[in-house]
């Protein structure tokens, strides 16, 4: 397990209103390379942060202080495209501990669960809300499954995976509760050649 | 109850039932691992002493990374050391752990989702993973499969399972008859196009109809590879006498075929099984495709003229792809042209691809390469001739691998530049920063090398003679 248990995240939120954010934009393929999932946070959105040259650019992402928007808010399908693992490490390395948009890819909402970054999929109306106050101050309550927006914006459920939701909380392990299924799996391969 | 072939071969698979509180427990028949995705998941079986489960039910390859060029002194030039420590690390692992891995010196080596039915690895009624998206390809054999995260790597290599609920179905209808020049790619296009780029998020889609019915193998697997384009994670055929045709004879194929194939028929869907959603196209509105935005969604026929925006995204997009919105998209000068990936790299693709190049020349700043998605497409194209067709035209002739549809290997444009590709995604930046690309069918991407410009491949459709009979 190399991330804490998630209850509740309250914080700013960065939001990055496109839609269809694909896994190519949130890590680039050439950063694919690495053999370890560490110190990915500095190629979030590489090709949107900085020149050709690397320098950063005026980019949201380059001006915020990370630890204060632990909130991405994205536009709808986001993370679509490829199995790339490295795109939750890269965003949980910048500080993201959620994204919440109207639609999350099924493989990066899969991959995020599994790395301590909430995918939140909310209904339109909020996610509406979330795009137009970029910066609020949010609270994603996973005991409750519901989303709370500050100023009236009201207060949103959102639908999450039980067992996901439970691994999240407790910190528990999937790999470890694979394992205590083995005698299980062994009688299936037995019957199944 | 009428079942589909989704939830028969779903339920061959069920170790543990799912219930609200957990997702079922899956069987997976068969792990392809590539250098890419699997480095952490090795680590992280490392640290906690494990062993791979079931090394006889993984199979590996080195795909992504690896260079393409061969240079004169017969080296293969990493892109950077990082690369090549990657590949290091993947055939280190995989030795280890007792992996079949075909590495450099494998008549089998190739694009992972080309490999794996090449040897017959791929077949009817299993289910497949791989930490890579296009893993959905294999369902074109009428098997589950659907790509993976690095961790549920490490969780196949130690237990052979994964934990998933089962996805919701859709059905993928296409009947009548394609048109003279319309392609599996166009098809799959066309389908991208009516469902949107997420309008299979959290579907199993099963293509159905009278195309698909009439389809090889290799246009079946161009379609397939592109479910997760529409956000699905897998897309399935069922499996048929085409199907038995191409996998008898290959390595892993069972040794009591008929016995196999009797077994496999009784998989497609029952007479009046429900999906979740139908969607219907008819074969005769589909035309060549090409994509003029930057995801697979923002797809159109040649011959029309560039839709409008939707959406503020899709005005970024036509800026990205510096289009206007109701000009033709014909005749848009083309910089470069990449045939391969493991969307349309098989020999259907480079027999069509070098139909239209043959007797033809690459207009001349225009750089064209092919890539063959494995060493046995490589070998079977060259015994054909293919390879003198795609070189006296003037492309170049490369050694398989991913290439330039993920553009890690060093194989990429110059910012600006436009590439006409028969890969599976032209997001900003895929090929190459800044790079525009069009996605389009081996036909297409040959017709935009020989004219310098996007162009109709119809076109050429009468003028050039099947290569393997001229030869």
């Amino acid at each position: 397990m190399s991330f804490d248990p998630i209850k509740n995240i309250t914080s700013k939120t960065l939001v990055l209103p496109a839609a269809n954010i694909d896994t190519d934009q949130i890590i680039p393929a050439r950063f694919l390379t690495v053999t370890t999932r560490d110190g990915l946070g500095k190629h979030a959105f590489n090709d949107w942060r900085y020149d050709d040259d690397g320098t950063p650019n005026d980019h949201l992402l380059n001006q915020v202080n990370s630890p204060d928007y632990q909130i991405l808010v994205g536009g709808h399908n986001f993370g679509c495209g490829s199995s790339r693992e490295h795109a939750p490490w890269a965003l949980t390395d910048y500080g993201f501990r959620a994204v919440i948009s109207s639609e999350i890819a099924d493989i990066f909402k899969g991959n995020s669960l599994k790395n301590g970054l909430l995918p939140v999929v909310i209904e339109k109306s909020a996610h509406q809300w979330l795009l137009d106050h970029p910066g609020e101050e949010v609270t994603i309550d996973l005991e409750k499954c519901e989303v709370r927006l500050p100023k009236n914006g009201g207060t949103y459920s959102f639908e999450i995976d039980a067992f996901s939701r439970h691994c999240l909380m407790e910190g528990v392990d999937e790999m470890g509760y694979l394992g205590t299924q083995n005698d299980a799996i062994a009688e299936f391969e037995t019957n199944h050649g | 109850m009428p079942k589909t072939l989704f939830d028969k071969v779903w339920e061959r698979h069920v170790v543990v039932p799912e219930t609200a509180e957990h997702p079922a427990t899956l069987y997976i028949d068969l792990h392809l691992i590539h250098e890419v995705t699997s480095p952490q998941a090795f680590t992280v079986l490392k640290e906690r002493g494990l062993k791979v489960r079931r090394p006889d039910r993984t199979l590996a390859t080195i795909d992504h990374s690896t260079p393409t060029l061969i240079d004169a002194d017969g080296n293969r030039p990493f892109v950077t050391e990082q690369a090549e420590k990657q590949v290091s690390l993947l055939l280190a692992n995989t030795a280890e752990h007792g992996i079949e891995t075909h590495g450099w010196d494998s008549d089998y080596r190739g694009i992972v989702h080309v490999m794996g039915p090449e040897l017959g690895a791929t077949r009817p009624g299993m289910t497949i993973v791989c930490g890579d998206s296009h893993t959905s390809t294999h369902g074109a054999f009428g098997a589950i499969a659907f790509g993976i995260g690095t961790t549920q790597v490490g969780h196949v290599l130690a237990n052979q399972c994964i934990l998933m609920r089962k996805p919701k179905t859709m059905a993928i209808h296409v009947d009548g008859e394609l048109s003279d020049g319309v392609t599996p790619k166009d098809v799959i296009l066309a389908i991208i196009a009516e469902i949107g780029v997420g309008g299979g998020t959290g579907y199993a889609l099963e293509y159905r109809g009278s195309v698909f019915e009439n389809m090889s193998m290799d246009g079946r697997m161009t379609v397939c590879n592109m479910s997760i384009e529409a956000g699905a994670r897998c897309g399935m055929v069922a499996p048929d006498q085409t199907t038995f045709n191409y996998l008898e004879g290959r390595k892993f194929a069972p040794t009591d075929y008929e016995a196999a194939c009797e077994d496999w028929l009784s998989l497609a869907s029952d007479d009046g099984a429900a999906y979740d959603k139908e969607v219907f196209l008819k074969a005769e509105d589909i035309r060549p495709m090409v994509t003029y935005g930057t995801h697979p969604g923002m797809a159109m026929p040649i011959d029309a003229m560039i839709p409008a925006a939707a959406d503020e995204a899709e005005e970024n997009a036509l800026d990205y792809m510096q289009v206007k919105a109701g000009t033709e998209i014909e005749g848009l000068k083309v910089d470069r042209v990449f045939i391969g990936s493991c969307t349309n790299s098989r020999m259907e693709d480079l027999r069509a691809a070098a139909r239209i190049m043959s007797g033809a020349k690459v207009v001349g700043d225009v750089i064209a390469i092919v890539v063959p998605g494995s060493e046995l497409v490589k070998k079977q194209a060259e015994a054909e001739g293919l390879h003198e067709i795609f070189e006296t035209a003037g492309a170049q002739w490369r050694e398989p691998g991913c290439s330039m549809c993920i553009a890690m290997n060093g194989d990429k444009a110059a910012p600006g530049e436009l590439v006409v590709s028969t890969s599976n995604r032209n997001f900003a930046g895929r090929q190459g920063p800044g790079a525009r690309t069009i996605l389009a069918s081996p036909e297409t991407a040959a017709a935009a090398a020989i004219a310098g410009v996007l162009t109709d491949p119809r076109v050429f459709s009468d003028a050039g003679e099947d290569p393997t009979d001229v030869l």
